[in-house]
C-alpha cells in the first residue's frame, strides 16, 4: 500500500511530516500507533508502553510520539539545538524481530535518507535509565557524523530481566527533522510545510513556550511545594500498590492498580527534575532521590508480573 | 593438511573491544583443539566491525587413536569391589576385561580401553558452540524470541550467521555442522551492509578474503588502518595540509568500518582561536575526525579536518562531508563559547568576595574568578578530606614552606598553588576534564602571569608515571611537591592505603612522583620534616579558621590516627615545631615548645634534630616507609642492586638523594679488592657477634687497651679509631667515596686479626675486650651502610 503524499508533507519540507511518514512506516509493520502519553515525563521511555509493556512474555509492537521534559536543558529559546521540551519518536517491540536494524534503516529510507549518499553507522552506546532500574546493550546510530537515534536491546527494565528482550529506538525528531530539512536552528523548521504567509515554524509553535518554561524551571517553580509533591506522589503510589496488591485468597493472584499506581512513579521522576534543574538537591541527596524513584518502577514492575498484559495466565 | 575458516558474524561489535574478542577467540580454539589431540601449523585472526574469523591452516584431520589400560581388582575380590572397577572403567561385564597374571598378586582384571581418533570436524563441531557460550565478553546480551526463556545464547550484539569450512587445499572443503540457540553453520556470509549487501557462498579463506573484497569488505583490520593512514596523508598533502596522527583514534576509525573513505571536510577559520588541543579533542572525542595542520606548522591547526566513510557516496561524498561539517561546527561553536566564556566575568561575583579575600585573589582576572568560586561552591574533594577550597589553602601554605628549600620565590609559588586548581571550574575544563593544567596555563598567561606561575599550574600535576616529564621550574617544584605531599599526609591520615593491586587515588604515582622530582632536580631535602610541614600546613588551614583539632576534615582525622599511634597528639605540636623552624624562627620555636635550656641545647645538636625529625612519630614513619618502597623501585629501574639500597636505607632515611649517593659510592667501593676483603671480614665479624650474643656471651661495653695481647688487636683498634672518626666526619660532609677511603684503611688490619688472633681466648675479659673490638668494625662500617644486608 502506498500513501501519496503531497510535497509539502514530505518530511524534508515539514516537521508534522516527518512524524506521518514514521507513523505510516511503523503502523504498515503492524505497530500499535499510540498517542503521546498525558503526562509530563523526560523520555519516550517512560511511557507505560515501554516501561511497563517491555516487561513480561507477551507480544508487543508500538509507536508513538513522546514530548519529552527535560528542565535542566533549558536555554530561554536561545541556543539552536536544546530545549527543555521536545519530541521523541519511540519505537517498541518485544520480542525484537531478528531484522530490527533492517527495520530502522527501512524508516531512514522512508524518510529520505538514502544509504549510499549518506554516511549511516552503529556506534556503540550502553544505554541506561537509574530511575527505571533500566539497562540495555546497542548503538548511537549516526548519519554523517550526527547522532540521530537511539537503539537499544533492552535487558532490564525495573530492576527485572526482560524475558524475552524489547528492542527500542527513539529517533530524536527535532535533530533529525533539522538534518532532512538542511536547517541550522530548531526554530527555522518548518512545521506545516506550507510556504510564505500559511507557513508555520517550530519557533512559531514553542519559542514562546522556551522562554517561559525555563524561566519557571531555573527560577520559579515552587521548591517547597514541589518538595511536597515529591513526598505526596513516592506515598501514592506505594499506597495505591498496597490497595491493588493481590489478596491470599484469590484464585488469581492479580494486582488490580499498576497503571495508576506507575504514573505517581512518572510524576515523583518529573519532580524530582524539576528541583534538580531549580538547583536545591545537592550531588549527595542527589542519589537517594533516584534511588526512591527506582524503588517505585521497581515495585510497578513486579506489580504489572501481576497482570494481564504482564502475562498472568487467566 | 586441512585448513579450518570460521567467521562469526553479528550486529555491529564496539570498535574497542574487536582486538581483543578475535584474539580470544584464536586461543580458546587452538588451545581447544590442542587438547583434543590435534595439531595446527599456523593461526591468525581477523575482525571487521561485524564479524570475528579464524582462519586455521593446516590441522590434522584426525586426532590419535589412544590406548590405555586400566588395572582392576584380583579376580577373587569381593563383587562390589569388581563392579566398582567396571564403571570406572566403563565397561558393561566382566567378561569384557581381560585377566592378567602377576607373579606376587596372582591373577587380577585389567580393562583394555581403546579410544578411537576422532575427525577434526566432529572435534570442531563440539568446541565451537562451547567456545561462543563461553565467550569472554566484557558486557554481553540477549535478543529475539529465544530470550523469553532463561540460559538462553549470549554475545556482545546479536549473533546473526555462522561459517565455518573444513578441508585440504585440494579437495572441496565441507561445511563443519553445528546448530547453537537456532543458529546453523554454514558456508554463507554477506557482504557490506549497504554496498554490497547480497549474499556470499564460501569456499575456503582464500576465495573467502577475495569474495568479501570484491562486496567492500576489507577483512584486515591493520590493512584498513594502513588504508586510512595513507589516503588520509595523502589527502591533507594534497592540500597543503599535514595530519596529525593519532594511533588511538586510528584504531577506533578502523573498528568503525569495513570499506574505509576517506574524506575532507572543513570549518570556519575563525574557530581557530581556540586552542589546537581543545580543537583536536572537540573532534576526536565528539565526531571521531583527525585535524591536520598546514605543512611545516608546529602547533597551529588547519580548519580542514579528515573523516572516515564507510561507504563509497554517489556524490563523491559532498553531502557526507557538508553534514561533518555542520555537526564539527556546532561542537566548535560550543568549544569556542567554553573557551571565551572561561576568559569573562562570572555572573555571581558579589558572592565570591569572601573567597577572594581568603586566597588574596584579584577579582578582576578570570582565573582568579574561578578560584573563587572553586571555592565559594564547597565542591568536595573527598568526603573526608574536605573541599577543593580547603586542599587549596594547605597546598598554598606547603608550597611556600617548601619554596626556600627547593630555591623558588615564597610569592610565586604561593601564587602558582592558589591558581593551580581554579582551571577546575571552567567550560572547557569540565567538558575535556583530560586539559585540567594545560587549560589553566594558558588562561594565566593571558591574564599575564609571571611564566613560571603559569608553567606550576600545569607541571603541577607532573610527573604522571615513570617515563612522564619532570618538572624542573623551582615554582613548579614546590607546588608538584606540595600537591602530592597534600594528597600523601591526608589519604594516610585517613587511613586510605593502597593494598595490593588497589590504588585507586593513585598514591604510588603520587610518591613515584615525589621521588623523581627530588632525584632528578637533585634536592637536598628532608622528606620527614617535608611530611611534618604538610600535616602543619593543615593545622595552620585550621586554625585560621579558628577550629581546633576536633574539627572535621583532615586535622581531626590525623588527629585520631596519630591518638591511636601514640597515645597522645604530641605529633600535632611537634609538626608545628617543624614547621615553625622551616619559617626560621628559631627563638619562637624554642621559646614554645621547650621548657628549659637544657632542653633546648639537645635538640638543637645537629645530629639530634635528624633524628628526632626521622622519628617525629609512627605516622611520619610508615609514610616515609612507604617513599622507601616507591624508591626501590625506582632505583632497581634505574638498574642499581638490591642489597645495597636495603644496606643504606634505614627507617629514618629521609633524604633521598643522599640515599641514592651511598649506594653508588657502596657500589663503586665494593668493585674494588679492599671493598670485597672488607666487606668479607665485617661478615665474619658480625656472624662472630651474632653467635655470641644468641650464646649470651659477656661482651665489654668499651674497648680496653689495657686487655690487648696481640700487636694485630692494637693495630686493628687503632685503625678503627681512626677509620671511624674520618669516615664519620667524611659521611657530616656528605662525601661518600672518601668514607669508603677511610674505611678500606680497615681491611688490612681486620684480616691481620682473623688470621693471627682467636677470639674465643680462655681468659674471659680477654675475649669479651675482642669482642668488643669486633662491635667496633660492625659500628664503624655501620655508618655507611649495613653490611649484613649486603650480598656476597
Amino acid at each position: 500500500m502506498t500513501i501519496e503524499i503531497p510535497a509539502h508533507m514530505h518530511p524534508n519540507r515539514s516537521f508534522q511530516g516527518l512524524i506521518l511518514t514514521l507513523h505510516n512506516y511503523w503502523a504498515a509493520y503492524g505497530c500499535v500507533i499510540l498517542q503521546p502519553y498525558d503526562m509530563e515525563v523526560g523520555a519516550g521511555t517512560f511511557h507505560p508502553a515501554t516501561t511497563l509493556r517491555a516487561l513480561g512474555p507477551r507480544l508487543w509492537n508500538a509507536a508513538y510520539v513522546q514530548p519529552s521534559r527535560r528542565p535542566k536543558d533549558g536555554r530561554y529559546g536561545e541556543n539552536p539545538n536544546r530545549l527543555q521540551h521536545y519530541y521523541q519518536y519511540q519505537v517498541i517491540l518485544k520480542p525484537n524481530p531478528p531484522n530490527l536494524q533492517e527495520l530502522y534503516l527501512g524508516s531512514l529510507a522512508a524518510i529520505g535518507v538514502d544509504p549510499l549518499l549518506h554516511d549511516i553507522r552503529f556506534v556503540e552506546d550502553d544505554w541506561e535509565s537509574p530511575t527505571l532500574g533500566a539497562w540495555g546493550l546497542g548503538w548511537e546510530c549516526w548519519c554523517d557524523g550526527m547522532e540521530v537515534s537511539q537503539f537499544t536491546y533492552f535487558q532490564q527494565v525495573c530492576g527485572i530481566e526482560c524475558a524475552p528482550v524489547a528492542g527500542e529506538l527513539t529517533y530524536g525528531l527535532e535533530r533529525l527533522a533539522m538534518y532532512v530539512q538542511g536547517v541550522d536552528n530548531v526554530y527555522d523548521l518548518n512545521f506545516n510545510g506550507r510556504e510564505g504567509a500559511d507557513k508555520v515554524t517550530y519557533g512559531d509553535v514553542f519559542l514562546q513556550a522556551e522562554q517561559e518554561y525555563s524561566r519557571h524551571n531555573f527560577e520559579y517553580a515552587n521548591t517547597a511545594m514541589l518538595l511536597r509533591h515529591f513526598e505526596d506522589a513516592e506515598a501514592e503510589c506505594k499506597a495505591l500498590l498496597e490497595a491493588g496488591a493481590p489478596a491470599s485468597n484469590d484464585n488469581l493472584p492479580m494486582h488490580k492498580m499498576v497503571f495508576p499506581a506507575y504514573d505517581q512513579c512518572i510524576k515523583a521522576s518529573h519532580v524530582f527534575n524539576l528541583l534538580d534543574a531549580r538547583g536545591v538537591i545537592s550531588v549527595t541527596e542527589r542519589q537517594s532521590y533516584i534511588l526512591r524513584v527506582r524503588n517505585l518502577a521497581k515495585a510497578c514492575g513486579e506489580a504489572f508480573l501481576k497482570t494481564q498484559a504482564g502475562g498472568l495466565a487467566a | 593438511m586441512p585448513d579450518l575458516l570460521l567467521e562469526l558474524r553479528s550486529e555491529e561489535i564496539p570498535a574497542r573491544m574487536q582486538r581483543k574478542a578475535a584474539g580470544d577467540l584464536k586461543k580458546m580454539l587452538t588451545d581447544g583443539l590442542v587438547e583434543s589431540g590435534l595439531t595446527y601449523e599456523a593461526a591468525r585472526e581477523y575482525w571487521t566491525p561485524r564479524r570475528l574469523t579464524l582462519d586455521i591452516r593446516g590441522l590434522t584431520a584426525r586426532s590419535k587413536d589412544i590406548h590405555e589400560d586400566i588395572k582392576g581388582p584380583s579376580t577373587s575380590a569381593p563383587e562390589q569391589a569388581v563392579q566398582g572397577f567396571l564403571r570406572k572403567a566403563g565397561l558393561s561385564s566382566v567378561a569384557e576385561a581381560h585377566v592378567h597374571s602377576d607373579p606376587k598378586k596372582g591373577d587380577f582384571y585389567v580393562a583394555h580401553i581403546s579410544k578411537p581418533g576422532r575427525a577434526a570436524e566432529e572435534i570442531i563441531a563440539e568446541l565451537v558452540p562451547g567456545i561462543i557460550r563461553n565467550f569472554p565478553w566484557p558486557k554481553s546480551m540477549r535478543w529475539g524470541p529465544a530470550s523469553a526463556k532463561p540460559g538462553s545464547l549470549r554475545w556482545v550484539r546479536p549473533l546473526q550467521s555462522i561459517l565455518c569450512t573444513f578441508g585440504p587445499e585440494t579437495e572441496e572443503p565441507v561445511v563443519v555442522d553445528f546448530e547453537i540457540d537456532g543458529i546453523r553453520s554454514g558456508n554463507v556470509t554477506y557482504g557490506h551492509r549497504f554496498l554490497a549487501p547480497g549474499e556470499i557462498i564460501v569456499r575456503r579463506f582464500d576465495d573467502y578474503v577475495s569474495k568479501l573484497e570484491a562486496a567492500k569488505v576489507v577483512l584486515d583490520a591493520d590493512r584498513r588502518k594502513e588504508i586510512i593512514l595513507a589516503d588520509a596523508r595523502n589527502l591533507a598533502f594534497a592540500n597543503g595540509l599535514d595530519l596529525v596522527e593519532d594511533e588511538g583514534l586510528l584504531e577506533e576509525v578502523s573498528g568503525l568500518v569495513e570499506w574505509p573513505v576517506v574524506l575532507m571536510g572543513e570549518f570556519e577559520q575563525a574557530f581557530l582561536a581556540i586552542p589546537a588541543e581543545v580543537i583536536r579533542l572537540t573532534i576526536r572525542a565528539n565526531q571521531k575526525c583527525f585535524v591536520t595542520r598546514p605543512q611545516g606548522e608546529g602547533e597551529a591547526l588547519s580548519n580542514r579536518f579528515i573523516l572516515t566513510a564507510n561507504i563509497e557516496p554517489k556524490d563523491g561524498g559532498k553531502e557526507i562531508a557538508h553534514g561533518n561539517g555542520k555537526v564539527v561546527r556546532a561542537r566548535l561553536s560550543d568549544a569556542l563559547y567554553f573557551w571565551t566564556t572561561d576568559q569573562g566575568d562570572l555572573p555571581d561575583l558579589a558572592e565570591l568576595e569572601t573567597s577572594a579575600k581568603k586566597f588574596e585573589l584579584d577579582l578582576k582576572k578570570p582565573l582568579d574568578q574561578r578560584m573563587a568560586r572553586l571555592d565559594h561552591l564547597n565542591v568536595t574533594f573527598h568526603a573526608k578530606l574536605g573541599t577543593q577550597g580547603e586542599r587549596v589553602e594547605r597546598i598554598k601554605e606547603l608550597a611556600e614552606e617548601l619554596a626556600p628549600t627547593v630555591g623558588a620565590d615564597r610569592m610565586l609559588a604561593a601564587r602558582a598553588a592558589v591558581l593551580a586548581k581554579a582551571d577546575l571550574t571552567t567550560e572547557v575544563v569540565g567538558e575535556f576534564p583530560e586539559l585540567q593544567g594545560a587549560m589553566g596555563r594558558k588562561y594565566a598567561l593571558l591574564q599575564g602571569e609571571h611564566r613560571s606561575v603559569a608553567a606550576a599550574v600545569e607541571e603541577h600535576y607532573k610527573p604522571q608515571g615513570p617515563s612522564d616529564y619532570v618538572p624542573s621550574d623551582p615554582v613548579s617544584v614546590a607546588v608538584a611537591l606540595a600537591d602530592k605531599l597534600d594528597t600523601l599526609v591526608g589519604f594516610w591520615a585517613i587511613d586510605e592505603k593502597p593494598t595490593g593491586s588497589k590504588d585507586p587515588y593513585a598514591l604510588r604515582r603520587a610518591a613515584l612522583g615525589v621521588v623523581r622530582i627530588i632525584l632528578e632536580n637533585k634536592l637536598k631535602l628532608s622528606l620527614a620534616i617535608a611530611i611534618a610541614a604538610s600535616v602543619s600546613s593543615a593545622l595552620a588551614v585550621y586554625e585560621q579558621k579558628g577550629e581546633g583539632a576536633e574539627s572535621r576534615g583532615v586535622v581531626a582525622m590525623l588527629d585520631a590516627r596519630i591518638r591511636e599511634y601514640k597515645g597522645t597528639s604530641r605529633l600535632l605540636s611537634e609538626a608545628g615545631l617543624i614547621s615553625n623552624l622551616l619559617k626560621g624562627g628559631l627563638a619562637k620555636a624554642s621559646a614554645e615548645t621547650f621548657g628549659s635550656a637544657d632542653q633546648e641545647r639537645e635538640f638543637f645538636d645537629g645530629q639530634r634534630l635528624m633524628e628526632l625529625t626521622a622519628s617525629l612519630s609512627p605516622f611520619i614513619a610508615d609514610l616515609l616507609s612507604f617513599f622507601h618502597d616507591r624508591l626501590k623501585v625506582y632505583l632497581r629501574d634505574q638498574g642499581a642492586r638490591h642489597d645495597l639500597i636495603d644496606s643504606v636505607i634505614t627507617p629514618q632515611s629521609d633524604d633521598l638523594l643522599q640515599i641514592v649517593r651511598r649506594v653508588e659510592a657502596l657500589g663503586s667501593f665494593l668493585d674494588t679488592e679492599d671493598g670485597k676483603n672488607l666487606l668479607a671480614g665485617t661478615k665474619r665479624a658480625a656472624n662472630i657477634l651474632a653467635a655470641e650474643e644468641k650464646k649470651k656471651t659477656a661482651i665489654a661495653d668499651t674497648v680496653e687497651p689495657a686487655l690487648f695481647r696481640e700487636n694485630a688487636e692494637k693495630s686493628l683498634f687503632a685503625a678503627v679509631n681512626q677509620a671511624e672518626k674520618q669516615a664519620g666526619e667524611a659521611i657530616q660532609n656528605e662525601d661518600f667515596s672518601a668514607a669508603m677511603l677511610a674505611l678500606s684503611a680497615l681491611r688490612e688490619p681486620v684480616d691481620s686479626f682473623f688470621e693471627g688472633v682467636l677470639v674465643n681466648d680462655e681468659d674471659l675479659a680477654v675475649r669479651a675486650n675482642r669482642l668488643a673490638l669486633l662491635t667496633r668494625i660492625r659500628a664503624a662500617t655501620g655508618q655507611v651502610a649495613d653490611f649484613s644486608k649486603i650480598a656476597g
